[in-house]
């Protein structure tokens, strides 16, 4: 029960776009095809439950008993960063027609801040009480994170597909359109508020 | 480019978050008040302006292969140094920008200078870039802010002019801010189509 409102409240309620705005960059920037957006959720997803496993697992074994957590955001990010970099050379190798589908994402992985928000925002309190902080809580919590990433952005390119048939003013055109777009989205996503 | 050029680029035609619509993240979050705005406009600035001093130092010194992991610890160490002065003097302002402060390593206006401008220039130069465009930041960030807060809170840092009744509440919840920014964004392409429109018929008319 306890990781069922978990999921709900990773996907719908706290979804990481629409409500806590981190992964904004790929949000706008890799929405104008539904197969990309779907591409790059699945991209984000495999590296984020990943990076929050190493993370948590360095958090809990090496910074806390050492002492040393001031150094969170520079171990995080270099850990996220060179992690990034091994499974792309690894998808090469191992799974061509996987690098394929996702190899282009990758890259820009590194530079999204969703990953290492949620890297860090694990950390700061336990995301069930009773359990303390727990490396498979904040794995799985990770993952539902991630579902809400690729529900938006799929959600996203959707409306985007549409919105290039539609005549508007030459200022509008591009970003501007698609942050109100964003912006309406966010007001549909306001009505799971009080979910959990 | 002149040296005053250098420096006020990031104000108005380079602005970071409106035209180049980088650091999306922060410009978003952390705009539901004027004085986050500020407070986040200056520790980015501050670790912008450092790393570019530190990058345009050791530009000799980094090997170029594995340049993009060093400014990344470069940036990260100043984003600890800011993280950790924060929450020692200004705890409320901690409280209010929370995982934000750290998310500045991953701000691609801060990784973006090191690599298109500190690592080619002189350090004098750096300083200069890494200012004009910090406060080019903190302008945008500023102006949305503004918005918001007078729409949504019917306050300006803080101080409270509009009575609550008439509040306009979905300014300073999420929906808000994508709405503002994005009508921002769209003015200010607005005012710039609008200059060159006009100075291509100058130009016509010239002939």
């Amino acid at each position: 029960m306890e990781y069922i409102l978990m999921i709900i409240g990773a996907v719908l309620v706290n979804n990481i776009i629409l409500v806590q705005f981190l992964g904004i960059c790929p949000f706008l920037g890799v929405s104008s095809k539904v197969n990309t957006a779907l591409g790059m959720g699945a991209a984000v997803t495999f590296v984020m439950a990943l990076a929050t496993l190493v993370t948590s697992s360095l958090q809990k074994y090496v910074l806390v008993p050492l002492n040393i957590t001031f150094l969170q955001t520079i171990v995080f990010i270099l850990v996220i960063a060179s992690l990034v970099q091994m499974v792309e050379i690894m998808l090469k190798k191992m799974s061509p027609s996987l690098y394929r589908a996702l190899g282009v994402y990758l890259p820009l992985i590194t530079t999204n801040c969703a990953v290492l928000g949620i890297a860090i925002k694990v950390t700061e309190q336990p995301l069930i009480a009773a359990h303390g902080f727990s490396i498979l809580d904040s794995t799985f919590y990770s993952v539902a994170i991630a579902i809400g990433f690729t529900l938006a952005i799929v959600i996203f390119a959707g409306l985007r597909e549409q919105m290039e048939l539609v005549d508007i003013p030459k200022g509008m055109k591009g970003v501007p359109i698609a942050l109100i777009t964003a912006g309406i989205l966010a007001m549909a996503f306001m009505g799971f508020s009080n979910l959990v | 480019m002149s040296k005053v050029k250098i420096l006020t680029k990031g104000f108005f035609k380079e602005n970071p978050s409106l035209i180049l619509v980088l650091g999306m993240c922060p410009t978003l979050a952390v705009t539901t008040s004027v004085n986050n705005a500020i407070g986040m406009g200056a520790a980015t600035t501050f670790v912008l302006l450092m790393s570019n001093i530190i990058i345009s130092l050791l530009k000799n010194v980094i090997p170029d292969k594995v340049r993009i992991p060093c400014y990344i610890v470069i940036i990260a160490t100043f984003v600890s140094m800011v993280d950790l002065i924060i929450k020692g003097f200004l705890p409320a302002l901690s409280e209010s920008l929370g995982v934000f402060i750290p998310l500045i390593v991953v701000n691609c206006i801060v990784l973006g200078r090191a690599e298109a401008f500190a690592n080619k220039n002189s350090v004098f130069d750096s300083i200069l870039d890494g200012l004009g465009m910090g406060i080019g930041f903190t302008i945008s960030l500023i102006l949305v802010a503004a918005v918001r807060e007078i729409l949504g809170a019917g306050s300006f840092m803080g101080w409270q002019f509009i009575p609550s009744q008439y509040n306009i509440l979905i300014f300073v919840l999420a929906p808000g801010a994508f709405l503002v920014l994005g009508f921002i964004m769209a003015l200010m392409r607005h005012i710039i189509n609008r200059v060159e429109d006009k100075r291509k018929d100058k130009m016509c008319a010239a002939k």
